[in-house]
C-alpha cells in the first residue's frame, strides 16, 4: 500500500486539471497577448480564470493577479506595497512563524531601511493579540500573519485580528499567506479585512508554477517584475497559460461539495491523532490544548484539517522518514521548504515545542484523495517501527 | 586559430625500456577524453603526442579536457602550415606572432625541430633565418637566446607547425599504469580528494560507499554518486560498490561499548572493502584520513583501524589541514557536491565521547562480543552489494 501523506508540500492534479493543461500547451497554445483568434482563445483562460476567482472571493476579476506561486505572491505583496507606502512609514509587523517566503523578504527588506517587528505565538499557534496592537506605530504601513501555519496547522483568526489592527491604525494594510488555507476554508477577503492574499495552485491539487495574489481595489503595489507590462504592469512576462487554466480547474473543483471533503479531513486528522496518542512518548504538536473540556474531534476543528504534527521522542526525523519512505509512506520532517537545511523549523520553535523533540518532528498531510486506509496503514508501521528505531540513539 | 595540440609530459620521459607502455597508455587516455567532443587524432611520435582537431572542435573544452589527463605537464595549442615552402612558414609565423602577442615588445629564442629529415634547410638554420624574419617584421622585438621570454618553436615535418604558449596540465602518471586501488568514499570532503590523488599517480579506482538506509537517505547516496561521477572526469569509468551497512552497524551498537563504536564500524569498513578489494583484483585500498582530523583518525585510532587489513592502505592526505583539502577540493570541483546535508552512515550513530586512544587489545576484546552473528551479517552485506558503473 502507498500512503502519500505530505499533501501540504504538494498535491497530485486531478485528471481534468490535467487535460485542460494539455489544451492550453498544445491546443490553444497562443500568446495572450497576440491581437489574433489565437491569442485570444489563449486569453479566454486568463478571462475565465480570474472571473471564477473572482466570483469565489466575492470579489473583482481585476483584483487578481497571477504568480508564479505563493513565494513570489508573498514577495510581490511584501515588497511591493513596502515600495509603495514607504513615505507613510517604515515599518512592517509579522509573526515569529511566518513561511520563508514572507520571513526572508522582510529580512531583505530592513537592508533598504525597513524595521520588522516579529510577535510571538502562544502555544497553540495563535497570534499573542496584544503583543501584536503594543507593536502599531505612526511608522507602521502593513502587518502580514499566515492564515494556517505550513508546519503545525494553527489557524488565526484573521477576520478579528485585521478588525483589532484596522481599528488601533485604519491605514495599516493587512496581508495573509493563506497557501495552506485556501481551499480548506472559503475565504472572502473584503469580510474579513485582507488587502492582499496569497495563494499557491499546486496545494489544492493545481499545477506547481501556479498561483494568484489578491489585491485590493485601490491597494498600491509596486511592480517587481517589469517588462511588457502584462497583467496590467503588477507582473510583466508572457502570462503561464497552461498553469493558469490548471489553477482555474482545480479551483472550480476544490469547493465542490466542500463541506464533505473538510469533514472528511477532519475525520482522517482525528483518527491520526488517536492512532499517534497510542504510541507512547509522541507529542501531538498545536492541537489546541486550550479547550480540553471539550473531545478530540470537536478541538481539531480549532486547527487546520489537512495536516498533523507530531514529534517522536528519541528518534530523528529524517531516519523516521526515510524508515516510513521504505514501506511507501511518504511525510515531511517539519516543513518541506526548509527540510533541505539543517536549521531547526522556526514553526516549532515559536509554538515551544521542547528543544530535545525540535529535530523529531514529522508532518502527516492529507488531501480530499486521501483514504482511511492510508491512515490505518501508517499508525500500523509507525507502532511497528518506532519501537525498534528508538533502540539507537546517541549515547 | 589553433589546429592541433603538442602534448608535453616529464615523468614519463624518464622511464627506461618500458616507457612506451606509459605513453601508450596516455595516447588512450587522452583518446578516451576527446572522444566525446569530436573526432580527433591523436598520435605518440618522438617523445610527445600529438592531438590534430577536426575543424569544428570547441577550443576551450578540448583544453579542459585534456587538463583531465593526468599525465601531461604541459599542452601546448599549434598552428598547422600546409606548406613547408619556406615562404609560406615564414608568412605563417610572422601573421602568427602578430596574432598572439599583438605588437608588445618582448624577448625570444625560436627553437626548430626538423622532423623530415630530407628538408633542405636545417634546423639550426631555420632558427637563424626565421629570427631574422622575425626582427625585420617586428622591430619592437629582440632576440635573447639565454633567457627568452618567449620560445617561438618551428616544426617541419610532412607539414609545419608553430607554437609558443604552453598551458598547464594536471601532471603525474596516465591512468591505467599504475594498478587498481580500492577507494572508500563516503559523502565528506576528504575521500574524493584520496581518490583523485591516487589516481594522479596512474592508478585506476574503484569505490565501495557504506549505505544504512533508513538511517542514511537515498539523497546521500546519490550524492557519493554524483561525487563518484565528478572525480570519473579525471579517473575514467568508476565501479561503484553500494553496501548496506544497516545490519552490521545494528549490532555493533548492541553488542560494543558505544565509546568504541566508531572504531570497530570503520574496522569492518576496511574488512568489508578489503574483500570486495581483492575480488576486484585491487592491490590497495585508499582512505581520506587525515592525522587528528576526528576521533578515529587520531595515530591510535588509525593503528586499530589499520590492524584489520593485510592490503596496504593509501592515505594521501594523511599529513594535509582541512583547509588544503578543501582547496583541492574546490579546484577537481567535488566541493559544493561534498558540504550537502545529508547524513552519512559514520555521522548518524556517534557516541558524545568517542574514544580517541583505543587500545587494540580492548578493542579486539570487545570485538569477541560479536562472534555470534557478525560473519553472517558480514557475508550478506558483500552478497546484497549493489554495483553501479559511474562515467
Amino acid at each position: 500500500m502507498i500512503a502519500y501523506l505530505d499533501n501540504a508540500a504538494t498535491t497530485k492534479v486531478s485528471e481534468s486539471v490535467r487535460d485542460i493543461m494539455v489544451d492550453a500547451l498544445y491546443v490553444n497554445f497562443g500568446n495572450p497577448s497576440s491581437m489574433h483568434r489565437k491569442g485570444m482563445e489563449a486569453e479566454r483562460y486568463i478571462k475565465d480564470a480570474k472571473e471564477s476567482i473572482a466570483k469565489l472571493l466575492k470579489a473583482e476579476p481585476k483584483e487578481i493577479v497571477f504568480t508564479s506561486g505563493g513565494t513570489e505572491s508573498n514577495n510581490m505583496a511584501l515588497i511591493g506595497t513596502a515600495l509603495a507606502y514607504q513615505r507613510s512609514g517604515k515599518h512592517i509587523i509579522t509573526t515569529q512563524f511566518e513561511h520563508p517566503s514572507v520571513h526572508n523578504p522582510l529580512i531583505a527588506l530592513e537592508d533598504f531601511g525597513f524595521r520588522v517587528s516579529f510577535v510571538p505565538v502562544d502555544q497553540n499557534g495563535k497570534v499573542i493579540e496584544e503583543a501584536l496592537l503594543n507593536e502599531i506605530c505612526d511608522d507602521t504601513i502593513l502587518v502580514s500573519i499566515m492564515y494556517v501555519n505550513n508546519e503545525v496547522g494553527a489557524i488565526q483568526d484573521i477576520a478579528k485580528l485585521s478588525k483589532l489592527v484596522k481599528e488601533k491604525k485604519p491605514d495599516v494594510l493587512f496581508h495573509t499567506d493563506a497557501i495552506q488555507s485556501f481551499g480548506k476554508f472559503k475565504i472572502f477577503p473584503k469580510k474579513e479585512g485582507i488587502d492582499l492574499m496569497s495563494v499557491s495552485g499546486h496545494k489544492f491539487h493545481g499545477p506547481k508554477g501556479a498561483g494568484f495574489l489578491y489585491i485590493k481595489d485601490k491597494v498600491k503595489v509596486k511592480p517587481i517584475i517589469h517588462g511588457g507590462g502584462q497583467q496590467k504592469g503588477y507582473r510583466s512576462g508572457t502570462e503561464n497559460v497552461p498553469a493558469i487554466a490548471g489553477l482555474y480547474q482545480a479551483i472550480s473543483e476544490i469547493y465542490e461539495n466542500h463541506e464533505d471533503k473538510i469533514n472528511h479531513l477532519y475525520d482522517l486528522k482525528t483518527h491520526m491523532i488517536e492512532g499517534l496518542q497510542q504510541i507512547p512518548e509522541v507529542v501531538v504538536n498545536a492541537v489546541f490544548k486550550e479547550r480540553e473540556d471539550l473531545s478530540l474531534s470537536e478541538r481539531v476543528r480549532f486547527t487546520a484539517p489537512h495536516l498533523v504534527s507530531a514529534s517522536f521522542q528519541g528518534i530523528r526525523s529524517e531516519v523516521l522518514l526515510h524508515a516510513l519512505e521504505d514501506r511507501e509512506i511518504y511525510v515531511s520532517s517539519g516543513s518541506a521548504c526548509a527540510s533541505n537545511h539543517p536549521s531547526l523549523s522556526g514553526s516549532l520553535m515559536a509554538i515551544g515545542v521542547e528543544k530535545g523533540l525540535l529535530d523529531s518532528t514529522l508532518r502527516f498531510s492529507f488531501s480530499v484523495n486521501t483514504k482511511m486506509e492510508e491512515i490505518d496503514y501508517t499508525l500500523e508501521v509507525l507502532n511497528e517501527i518506532v519501537p525498534m528505531l528508538r533502540r539507537y540513539t546517541r549515547k | 586559430m589553433y589546429k592541433a595540440f603538442l602534448i608535453k609530459y616529464a615523468e614519463i620521459g624518464l622511464k627506461g625500456k618500458n616507457r612506451h607502455i606509459f605513453e601508450n597508455a596516455l595516447k588512450d587516455q587522452i583518446r578516451f577524453n576527446l572522444n566525446k567532443l569530436g573526432n580527433f587524432e591523436v598520435s605518440r611520435e618522438q617523445g610527445r603526442v600529438f592531438v590534430e582537431c577536426p575543424d569544428d572542435f570547441d577550443y576551450d573544452e578540448t583544453v579542459a579536457a585534456l587538463q583531465r589527463v593526468f599525465g601531461i605537464t604541459g599542452i601546448s595549442p599549434v598552428i598547422v602550415i600546409n606548406s613547408t615552402d619556406w615562404e609560406d612558414i615564414k608568412q605563417e609565423v610572422g601573421d602568427y606572432v602578430e596574432k598572439f602577442y599583438g605588437r608588445k615588445p618582448f624577448t625570444f629564442k625560436v627553437e626548430a625541430k626538423r622532423g623530415n629529415k630530407q628538408y633542405p634547410i636545417q634546423s639550426p638554420e631555420i632558427c637563424s633565418k626565421m629570427g631574422a624574419y622575425l626582427l625585420d617584421r617586428f622591430p619592437e622585438l629582440s632576440v635573447d637566446v639565454h633567457t627568452p621570454q618567449e620560445y617561438i618553436t618551428v616544426e617541419v615535418r610532412n607539414k609545419a607547425y608553430v607554437y609558443s604558449n604552453t598551458l598547464k596540465g594536471p601532471g603525474g602518471m596516465p591512468v591505467g599504469t599504475g594498478g587498481k586501488a580500492m577507494l572508500l568514499l563516503s559523502g565528506g570532503i576528504d575521500s574524493p580528494v584520496a581518490g583523485y590523488m591516487i589516481s594522479k599517480r596512474g592508478v585506476t579506482i574503484e569505490a565501495t560507499y557504506f549505505h544504512a538506509p533508513p538511517y542514511t537517505s537515498e539523497r546521500a547516496k546519490q550524492k557519493v554518486v554524483d561525487l563518484a561521477k565528478i572525480i570519473s572526469a579525471y579517473t575514467g569509468p568508476i565501479k561503484l560498490h553500494v553496501v548496506n551497512f544497516t545490519d552490521i552497524q545494528l549490532y555493533i551498537y548492541e553488542k560494543c561499548p558505544h565509546e568504541e563504536l566508531t572504531i570497530i564500524m570503520r574496522r569492518y569498513m576496511m574488512k568489508i572493502a578489503e574483500s570486495i578489494a581483492n575480488r576486484s583484483k585491487c592491490l590497495g585500498l585508499i582512505t581520506g584520513e587525515s592525522i587528528g582530523q576526528v576521533a578515529s583518525q587520531t595515530m591510535q585510532s588509525l593503528a586499530a583501524t589499520n590492524a584489520v587489513c593485510t592490503m596496504p592502505v593509501y592515505r594521501p592526505l594523511i599529513g594535509m589541514d582541512k583547509q588544503e583539502i578543501i582547496d583541492i577540493s574546490e579546484r577537481i570541483g567535488t566541493f559544493e557536491t561534498s558540504v550537502l546535508p545529508f547524513e552519512d552512515c559514520c555521522t548518524i550513530f556517534v557516541a558524545k565521547h568517542p574514544v580517541t586512544r583505543p587500545i587494540l587489545s580492548v578493542i579486539e576484546k570487545n570485538e569477541l562480543n560479536l562472534s555470534e552473528k557478525i560473519d553472517e551479517l558480514v557475508k550478506t552485506a558483500l552478497e546484497t552489494r549493489e554495483v553501479i558503473t559511474v562515467k
